[in-house]
């Protein structure tokens, strides 16, 4: 079977900086990827190539057999490409349901930005989809908040929530719990990940907290340096040297994990 | 716009159709230059409510104008409708082109841009001796599908065509801020990132703002010229963009309505101070637009958009 997403010897310099090197994986449909890596590893860089934001320098991207590599962000999204932010993006002077409106619709919608001025915003159709999303990334008692005022852990699912409106085949989440309290994290994950699996989403996700990783992930990349030291199954990737060592914090945290 | 704020503005128009006949000359001239600028002003309102604010508006304005102009001296068409029709295409298309330059750029970058491009055609038009240089020429009466009425009913016949687009302008701009493209404004200027990266292209958009508007200004110019029954390049001068962008400042972009409303108080405005005050009307309108910056920051629409605006506030 062709894997859903497929990287080969990608590779991105900024100036003298190598942010990936020679990185090839292949993805099957649906699993569920967790990327681990100290800040600075090139994980950011990783997921912005996949998803058109960063032009590579070297390297092919596959999404099952077309090439996309060097292709606008946007294109890519609209194959089936999706991904959230670090820091969220979302529309802050709108609530919640006007933001999940305005992606609905832009997803929904052919292409032609002429069709766009006509179609209303507020179809039957788009407000239901807005409404099955707020309900799925269950944001519903925040509907009508204006989104500035929102706390954090709201604001990533709607940024992940607005990202799956268009119903992509891959999601790609950068760090779907930073500036999110431990006790909230699992919360927020279990919401993500059940949503994304009822919708058969293949999901790469970069995360810090290996509990979480060991939790979620099918497999786990291990970057360090712009580069994979570690590619397999969490138990396996963990427990290897390299990723204890250069991973920091990776060797204490699984050990308390499972004393 | 919400049924009840449709239902005033098809009322205001009946009731402005109707009076045309017993109001005085003076006052008509001036509601229809004001309505013919409220067109221009809905233009920047589109762009406005994305971010984008537009010094050179005038541009389209002038183009609408001397389209008509040179086709009434050139061709003797001087059919209202057919000459608005063009004024707005020349205009429109002028925006398709400009627009490829023009939606690449945001902010200070923009306005200026925008600013550039009208001070090109001012001065290709005060070069131009073949078009009256800095004196311009003048426009041949309009007709009307062959009706050609003439002094103070030419007047009144353009005032009820000023009206009658005015009335379709708003309209077509009501659906328009309810579509996918006019709803995805604030959005703009909210957040570009998480638009790319929902799949639609930012900069088209843009653009297609862009044509709007100057389909807009176009067609305001060209009934200005009507209007005005002359062109000069005045029209495509910065202070006449900069006018435009008052009203834009003074009206807010929350209501179309407002557009009209605050077009005529500009006009109004600005007759009262140049006879108050000849050698400094500059004055008076800039202590308005000082006071509406201060106390009414969203401009006039505010003032009744509070009242009527109800909880499901659309995106705007
Ligand atoms: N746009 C950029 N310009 C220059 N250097 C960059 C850029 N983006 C990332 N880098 C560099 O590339 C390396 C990898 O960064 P990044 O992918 O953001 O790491 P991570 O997400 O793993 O923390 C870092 O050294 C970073 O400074
Ligand atoms: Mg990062």
């Amino acid at each position: 079977m062709t894997p859903i997403l497929s990287v080969a010897g990608l590779e991105k310099t900024f100036g003298s900086v190598v942010a990936a090197r020679d990185i090839t994986i292949d993805v099957p449909a649906e699993q569920t990827v967790g990327i681990i890596g100290a800040n600075g590893a090139g994980k950011t860089t990783f997921v912005n190539m996949v998803t058109g934001h960063l032009r590579p320098s070297k390297g092919t991207i596959r999404f099952g057999d077309k090439d996309i590599t060097g292709m606008a962000s946007r294109d890519i999204t609209r194959l089936g490409i999706s991904r959230s932010f670090q820091v969220a993006q979302i529309f802050p002077s709108l609530t919640v349901f006007e933001n999940m409106c305005v992606a609905a619709a832009i997803a929904r919608d052919a292409d032609g930005i002429l069709r766009r001025a006509f179609t209303p915003l507020r179809s039957g159709q788009t407000v239901a989809e807005a409404e099955a999303a707020i309900e799925l990334f269950q944001i519903g008692s925040y509907r009508e908040a204006r989104v500035a005022t929102l706390p954090q852990g709201i604001r990533k699912l709607l940024d992940i929530a607005m990202a799956v409106a268009g119903w992509p085949r891959i999601l790609l989440l950068d760090e779907p719990t930073s500036g999110i309290s431990i006790e909230e994290k699992f919360g927020l994950m279990d919401v993500v990940m059940s949503a994304l699996k009822s919708r058969r989403v293949t999901i790469l996700f970069v995360e810090h907290d290996m509990e979480i990783i060991g939790r979620y992930a099918d497999r786990v990349l291990a970057f360090y340096d712009g580069t994979i030291i570690a590619d397999g199954p969490p138990a396996e990737a963990l427990a290897n040297e390299r990723v204890q060592t250069l991973i920091s914090g990776t060797k204490l945290r699984t050990e308390a994990a499972h004393a | 716009m919400t049924n009840r704020s449709t239902l005033i503005g098809a009322l205001a128009f009946l009731v402005l159709a109707a009076a045309a006949p017993a109001l005085p000359p003076w006052l008509i001239s001036l509601a229809t230059i004001a309505f013919a600028h409220a067109l221009v002003v809905l233009g920047l309102v589109i762009m406005w409510r994305a971010g984008l604010v537009s010094f050179g508006q005038a541009l389209y304005y002038a183009v609408g104008a001397y389209c008509v102009a040179l086709v009434s001296r050139f061709t003797g068409i001087t059919d209202a409708f057919v000459l608005i029709v063009l004024g707005g295409l020349a205009a429109g298309l002028l925006a398709v082109l400009v627009g490829f330059l023009l939606a690449r750029y945001r902010e200070i970058f923009f306005a200026m841009l925008s600013l550039a491009m009208s001070m090109i055609l001012y001065g290709v038009l005060v070069k131009t001796e073949a078009l009256g240089s800095t004196d311009g020429f003048n426009v041949a009466p309009a007709t009307f599908l062959g009706y050609a009425p003439e002094g103070a009913m030419l007047n009144l016949a353009l005032f009820w065509l000023v009206l009658v687009l005015s009335a379709l302008a708003a309209a077509a701009i009501g659906v328009y801020f309810r579509s996918v493209a006019g709803a995805i404004a604030v959005p703009v200027r909210d957040n570009e990132i998480r638009i790319e990266f929902l799949g639609l292209s930012v900069n088209r958009l843009i653009h297609l703002k862009l044509v709007i508007a100057g389909i807009l200004g176009g067609v305001g110019g060209a009934l200005a010229a009507m209007t005005i029954s002359h062109v000069d390049p005045n029209m495509a001068y910065w202070t006449t963009s900069g006018g435009f962008v008052f009203v834009t400042i003074l009206a807010g972009a929350g209501s179309i309505a407002a557009a009209f409303v605050g077009s005529f108080a500009f006009e109004m405005l600005r007759s009262i101070a140049v006879a108050l005050l000849p050698g400094a009307w500059q004055l008076i309108l800039g202590s308005v637009l000082l006071i509406t910056i201060l106390f009414v920051p969203d401009g006039l629409g505010s003032l009744f958009m509070r009242k009527t605006r109800g909880k499901e506030g659309e995106p705007a």
